[in-house]
């Protein structure tokens, strides 16, 4: 492997390292603060995904300007997380809270089938593809290889406004450090009178949003079919158990990690490509079971 | 008290002697012919069993519109095989203890692969109508289980044929293909062939993405870096469609040749997504457009009534299920024919099967004495016309007979002993 095929390699793994980061953060958020584990992530995705498909092949037909489909994915991820996100907190989850973690999971997990057969109810079994957002992107060159603006810059620079922007509202604004105390102490955050249900829910939304997000950014570059939801929820996973659960900027580190790992696998060796994920979140988890930037959680009995 | 019992077993001969008239098989037509049909309704390859299925019930009702088969109308059921394995064995189970004459089952190979001994165990007629796995008739014999459409051998073989007829120069050769039996499999085929015929190729990359990858873009930077003459991918469905675009919007379409077996059935969907001068196959001779067959009333009425009712055009899924109803339509005249016009016994009937010769939607097909059915093959270069997708054009149709490994051998060893000299002997239909 010479330097060009090495800094290819590295451009395509940031590529896919950003829009699996993502979908990553959203569940680290949720599960940092409410202690769930949300299955039901991989359909926010899907749906953010298909929304965006639906609305901008909608818009570019009745002949407006395809550079709408950007504030879209914004619309689509906002009404996502809005809609299915806030429901889900209200109706379902904040009645369980108190209850055992498995039962949380599986009611994640029901509602994660449920949006499935919802995927296929309203937009059937056929793959939906609208492409628009990265035609108008163009391409760029590098080393006699073609990529997308969108794949090499785009994404990376949405991946990182919301890492910094994330960092930036969870410590300096007065709903994050809220966020902040209730993850750390939810007990101690009332008593000092946090309305944590408020913080829950708002945390959820935002979460749920950040995968509709995802998914709308990962849309004009792939066919949307169902399945992808569940196709994301596995790596997301990978990502979040690599990284620790509720560290979002360990989040990035390992989306990166398991960005570069894939990419260089297919360079290198490309029978491994699908393992290497999976491989590192067992490598991380053997050494340091409570991932990479985890730290070891006391249980309260 | 003797009288008594034997008064009962009287009667309970004369029950039994009257109810053999109506299993009599020389007079009786049932009320019905029975199908059941396994396609795939849900899961990614609904892009092909949906279409299949209202094919099928379009087929089933203009024939029953025509008195059904042999006077008797059909009643079909359809099996979905996105319900998984379990599911699906259960449900042919059950077709056939409710009477089913005659299943048509599967798509999947997979699925073939575990409903063919359970056929032949059940004693009741399965015609293979779309799965392409060459193992099932090269490892074993079958009495009830028939194929009413060609194999993976044929369908790789002639893709090597027309990329080596077309570009008989290229030097290097790379492939994209889903990680699961079909990709690997067809690759076997395809690369040993190749190399039997050009030995001198050169194959730069072998990439196996998982099943429904959502995104090649590692891959298509790599094949770009590595620039090889011709690009191979058998994948189908989402995967294919993504792949095209990707590679489309990245420029890779017109750094290689692409060959792609099974994007018959996506050259609607891909629309102008699919570049000029691709290399399209229809693991078959499946084609809307079929060069021998449009401007035939049937044909033509065929593909606007499904258009019609579906909004689309046949892709090669519906023109295999037109295939096996085809199949089942001669053998069950064939068979009433031999039974002086009475109704045919089930052994009658696996006997029409045997040799049978039948024709859809595309040249005629012949089943041969392994039960594997003899089709042509159909391959074409992309092209733009008037239609808002691409469409074939130097199209070569192969006769499938010389290119299905002769019964009783094994498919990748036969093509391993092919030679250069085979590209000279085939000579397909070309049509521009």
């Amino acid at each position: 492997m010479n330097a060009q095929l090495f800094i290819l390699a590295l451009f395509d793994g940031v590529a896919y390292a950003a829009l699996v980061f993502m979908v990553a953060v959203g569940l680290t958020l949720i599960f940092g603060v409410l202690r769930v584990l949300n299955v039901a992530h991989g359909s926010l995705y899907a749906i953010g995904a298909y929304v965006t498909v639906s609305a901008g092949s909608a818009i570019i037909a009745a002949g407006y300007s395809p550079v709408l489909a950007f504030p879209l994915m914004l619309v689509a991820a906002i009404l996502v997380g809005v809609v299915l996100g806030g429901l889900m907190e209200k109706l379902l989850l904040s009645r369980i809270y108190d209850r055992p973690e498995v039962l949380q999971l599986l009611v994640t997990f029901a509602v994660f089938m449920m949006l499935e057969d919802v995927q296929r109810l309203v937009w059937g079994n056929q793959p939906y593809f609208q492409s628009a957002a990265v035609n108008l992107l163009g391409n760029v060159e590098l080393f006699g290889v073609f990529y997308t603006s969108y794949q090499l810059i785009f994404l990376p620079l949405v991946a990182l406004a919301t890492l910094i922007g994330l960092r930036l509202f969870l410590r300096r604004t007065l709903t994050g450090k809220l966020i902040t105390a209730v993850t750390e102490d939810r007990e101690a955050a009332q008593f000092i009178g946090i309305n944590a249900e408020r913080v829950y829910l708002l945390t959820f939304i935002a979460g749920a949003a950040l995968a509709g997000l995802g998914g709308a950014l990962a849309s004009p570059t792939t066919s949307v079919l169902p399945g992808i939801g569940t196709e994301m929820i596995v790596l997301s996973f990978a990502v979040v158990a690599t990284a620790g659960l509720g560290q979002i900027e360990g989040a990035a580190v390992a989306a990166l990690l398991i960005g570069l790992g894939r990419s260089f696998a297919v360079y290198l060796y490309p029978e491994l490509q699908v393992l290497v994920p999976y491989l590192i979140m067992l490598l991380v988890l053997l050494v340091r079971p409570e991932g990479l930037f985890g730290s070891p959680a006391a249980r309260k009995i | 008290m003797a009288g008594h019992h034997i008064r009962a077993a009287l009667f309970g001969a004369a029950l039994a002697a009257g109810a053999i008239p109506a299993l009599a098989q020389d007079g009786g037509k049932p009320d019905e012919v029975k199908v059941g049909i396994t396609t795939f309704l849900t899961g990614p390859a609904s892009v092909f069993g949906v279409p299949a299925r209202d094919a099928a019930e379009m087929i089933i009702a203009r024939m029953n519109e025509n008195g059904g088969i042999g006077g008797v109308p059909i009643q079909a059921s359809f099996i979905d095989e996105g319900a998984g394995g379990e599911a699906l064995t259960a449900e042919f189970r059950r077709n056939v203890q409710d009477g089913a004459d005659v299943m048509l089952a599967a798509i999947s190979s997979g699925n073939c692969t575990q409903l063919a001994p359970l056929a032949e165990d059940l004693e009741v007629i399965n015609l293979m109508w779309d799965c392409g796995t060459q193992r099932i008739f090269e490892e074993n014999d079958y009495k009830y289980v028939f194929r009413t459409q060609a194999n993976a051998t044929p369908e790789m073989l002639a893709s090597v044929l027309y990329l080596l007829k077309q570009k008989p120069d290229f030097k290097t050769i790379a492939v994209v293909n889903q990680d699961y039996a079909w990709g690997r499999d067809s690759w076997d085929i395809f690369s040993t062939a190749l190399k039997a015929m050009k030995p001198d190729v050169e194959v730069v990359g072998e990439f196996f993405p998982a099943f429904g990858a959502p995104d090649y873009s590692t891959e298509i930077s790599r094949l770009s870096a590595l620039r090889p003459d011709v690009i191979l991918s058998t994948s189908w469905g989402g995967d294919l469609d993504t792949f095209v675009r990707q590679a489309a919007q990245r420029g890779l379409t017109q750094q290689s040749t692409f060959v792609l077996p099974l994007a018959e059935s996506s050259l609607e969907r891909l629309g102008s997504a699919l570049p000029e001068g691709v290399i399209v196959g229809a693991r078959g001779d499946h084609y809307f457009q079929h060069p021998e067959m449009v401007g035939q009333a049937d044909f033509d009425t065929f593909v606007k009534d499904f258009k019609d009712k579906t909004g689309s055009y046949p892709i090669y899924s519906v023109f295999h299920m037109a295939q096996a109803f085809a199949a089942l339509d001669a053998a069950y005249e064939k068979a009433i024919e031999a039974n002086d016009g009475q109704w045919p016994s089930k052994d009658q009937l696996v006997a029409a099967f045997e040799g049978l010769e039948f024709q859809a939607y595309g040249r005629p097909i012949s089943i041969r004495e392994d039960n594997q059915g003899v089709e042509a093959q159909l391959l074409g270069t992309t092209t733009s016309s008037d239609m808002p997708f691409k469409t074939l054009a130097d199209i070569m149709i192969f006769d499938g007979g010389p290119l299905t490994a002769p019964v009783g051998e094994e498919s990748v060893e036969w093509v391993g002993g092919l030679t250069p000299a085979f590209v000279d002997e085939i000579k397909p239909t070309t049509f521009q």
